[in-house]
C-alpha cells in the first residue's frame, strides 16, 4: 500500500509518497536526505537512529514511516537551526566523542533529558544515555559534558 | 532491513473501524508502540495482509484510581507509569519495573500491554501483575472479557487474547492492607537488558507475601510452595534458607544466550532472600528507596 502523508519534518511541513513497509530510519536518510540517524543494529538495541517525536527520542529502526503522518519529527539537523546548542559546545569542549557515529542519538537523548529536568544528576545521565551505545569513548567524556552544563 | 511482506496499514479512530478492520482481512495485526511487531516484520515472523495502528485510541491512554482500583490503559507507555503520580504515590513498584525495561527511547513507545501480549517469557511486566493479581481487560465483537492474569499467560509467546480481540487495559485491585513490595532484576550489565531472571515481591502488614519469578520458565510463576511456607512467620535465618531450597521446586530455568540454567536458579535463590528484605524493609518505613537495585 502506498500513500501520501504529510508531517512536519524539522519544522517544515513535508509530503512524500510511502509505502506501509517502509521504516521510518530508511525514509530519512535515503529519501529526505537527514543523515544524522544512523543504522547501527537495526532492532532497538543501539540508540544511533534515534530521532524525537511530539519532543520525545524514539529509535526510528522501529518505526513506520507511515505512522508519523501529521506528527512532529525533529533530527539533530533540527535542533541546531540557530548554531551549536549549549550542550553540543559542552560536548565539544570535553571532547566527548571520537568517531562521532553515537553522536546523533546521545545529543538527542541529552537534549529530551535537560528539557525535562534541567538539574538532572551523574545517574539520571547514565540512565538516559543507557540506550545509546558508544564503541570509542567509555562515556566518562559524554557524562563529563553534561554534567559540566547542569552544575 | 527492509520489511518485504506488504501490508495495508490503517490507523483506526475507534473500536467499530478496529471490528471492520478484522472483518475485511485474514491475517490482521495491532500495532500498538510497535517496538516488537516492527522487529516481527522486519524478521518475517509476522507476514499479515493488514496493520491496525491504535496510537489514535485516545481513550486507552488513560491512567486512573478510582474506588481503590487502577486502570492502565493499552496506550499507555512505559515512560508515562515511571512519570505518573498514581503509580509512584500507590503502586511504585510498578515504576521501579518500568524504570528496568530498555532503555529511555524504546520506553516511550513501548506500552505494558503490548508487552504482555508479546508474552515472552522474560517479561518484566509479567511478575509485577501476577503479584497485584491483576485483570486483562479484552474486548471483541460481543463484548467485554476480564482475564486473570494467570490466565493470561498461557505459554511462551501465548495469551487468552482470542481472535479479533484486542486488549483495553489492566485493572489491578489496590490491595486494602498496608503493603510494600520489591522488583528485582538480573542483567548482563547495568543499562538495557532483558532479565536473566526478573522477581517481584508483595509483603502484607500481617506477614503474608505475594512472589512471582519471571524468566525462570514459559510464563510468569507465583512461587505457591514458597508462599505457604513463610506466610505470616518471622523471616529468620533457618526460614529464609528453606525457602531458598523451595526456589528448586518452584521454578524451572533454561539455559540460553543469556544464561546457564545453574546460574539462573543460583541467582533466583539471592534475589529472593535480598528481594524479600528488602520488601520488609520498605514495609516498615525504612530503606532501600524504590528504584535502588537489591542485587
Ligand atoms: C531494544 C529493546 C529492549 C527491550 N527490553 C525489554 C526489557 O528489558 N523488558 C521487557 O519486558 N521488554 C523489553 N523489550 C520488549 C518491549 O519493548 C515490548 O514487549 C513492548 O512492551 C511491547 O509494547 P509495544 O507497545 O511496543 O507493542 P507492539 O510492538 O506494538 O505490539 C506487541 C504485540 O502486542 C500486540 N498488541 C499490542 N497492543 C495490543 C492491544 N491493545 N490489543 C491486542 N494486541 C496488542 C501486537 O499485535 C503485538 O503482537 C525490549 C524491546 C527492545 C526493542
Ligand atoms: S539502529 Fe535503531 S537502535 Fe540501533
Ligand atoms: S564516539 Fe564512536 S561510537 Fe561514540
Amino acid at each position: 500500500m502506498k500513500k501520501e502523508i504529510s508531517f512536519l519534518l524539522n519544522g517544515e511541513r513535508r509530503m512524500i509518497d510511502v509505502s506501509s513497509s517502509e521504516i521510518l530510519l530508511e525514509v530519512l536518510r535515503d529519501r529526505l536526505g537527514l543523515n544524522s540517524p544512523k543504522c547501527g543494529c537495526d532492532r532497538g538495541d543501539c540508540g544511533t537512529c534515534s530521532v524525537m517525536i511530539n519532543g520525545k527520542t524514539v529509535r526510528s529502526c522501529l518505526i513506520l514511516a507511515i505512522e508519523v503522518e501529521d506528527q512532529e519529527v525533529v533530527t539533530l539537523e533540527g535542533i541546531m537551526h540557530n548554531g551549536l546548542t549549549p550542550l553540543q559546545e559542552s560536548f565539544l569542549k570535553h571532547n566527548s566523542f571520537q568517531c562521532g557515529f553515537c553522536a546523533p542519538g546521545v545529543i538527542l537523548s541529552t537534549t529530551e533529558l535537560l528539557a525535562k529536568n534541567p538539574h538532572s544528576n551523574k545517574e539520571e545521565i547514565q540512565e538516559a544515555i543507557a540506550g545509546n551505545l558508544c564503541r570509542c569513548t567509555g562515556y566518562s567524556p559524554i557524562i563529563d559534558a553534561v554534567i559540566d552544563l547542569v552544575k | 532491513m527492509a520489511i518485504e511482506n506488504q501490508f495495508d496499514y490503517v490507523k483506526v479512530k475507534n473500536l467499530d473501524e478496529v471490528f471492520g478492520v478484522f472483518q475485511h482481512y485474514k491475517n490482521p495485526v495491532i500495532l500498538s508502540g510497535g517496538t516488537d511487531v516492527v522487529e516481527f516484520l522486519k524478521s518475517g515472523t509476522l507476514q499479515p495482509d493488514v496493520v491496525i495502528d491504535i496510537k489514535g485510541l485516545d481513550f486507552l491512554k488513560d491512567i486512573r484510581l478510582g474506588n481503590n482500583i487502577l486502570w492502565i490503559g493499552a496506550g499507555v507507555t512505559f515512560n508515562e507509569l515511571i512519570e505518573s503520580e498514581i503509580i509512584n504515590e500507590h503502586f511504585p513498584i510498578i515504576a521501579e519495573m518500568s524504570k528496568t525495561v530498555a532503555s529511555v527511547g524504546i520506553r516511550n513507545r513501548a506500552t505494558m500491554v503490548g508487552n504482555i501480549c508479546s508474552a515472552v517469557p522474560c517479561t518484566d511486566s509479567g511478575p509485577i501483575l501476577s503479584v497485584y493479581k491483576a485483570s486483562v481487560i479484552t474486548v471483541g465483537m460481543l463484548g467485554e472479557r476480564k482475564i486473570p492474569i494467570e490466565q493470561w499467560f498461557v505459554s511462551s509467546r501465548k495469551t487468552a487474547l482470542a481472535k479479533h480481540e484486542i486488549v483495553k487495559g489492566i485493572s489491578i485491585q489496590l490491595p486494602d492492607k498496608k503493603h510494600a513490595g520489591c522488583f528485582t532484576k538480573l542483567k548482563r550489565y547495568n543499562g538495557e537488558d532483558l532479565a536473566q531472571v526478573n522477581l517481584a515481591i508483595l509483603a502484607f502488614e500481617d506477614y503474608s507475601f505475594r512472589i512471582s519469578f519471571g524468566s525462570v520458565a514459559p510464563t510468569p510463576v507465583r512461587a505457591m510452595r514458597i508462599e505457604r511456607l513463610i506466610n505470616r512467620m518471622k523471616l529468620v535465618p533457618e526460614l529464609m534458607e528453606k525457602a531458598q531450597q523451595l526456589v528448586e521446586d518452584d521454578i524451572a530455568p533454561i539455559t540460553d544466550i543469556r544464561a546457564t540454567k545453574e546460574y539462573r536458579m543460583h541467582m533466583a535463590k539471592i534475589m529472593l532472600e535480598r528481594g524479600l528484605n528488602a520488601a520488609l524493609n520498605r514495609l516498615n518505613s525504612g530503606g532501600p528507596a524504590y528504584g535502588k537495585s537489591v542485587i
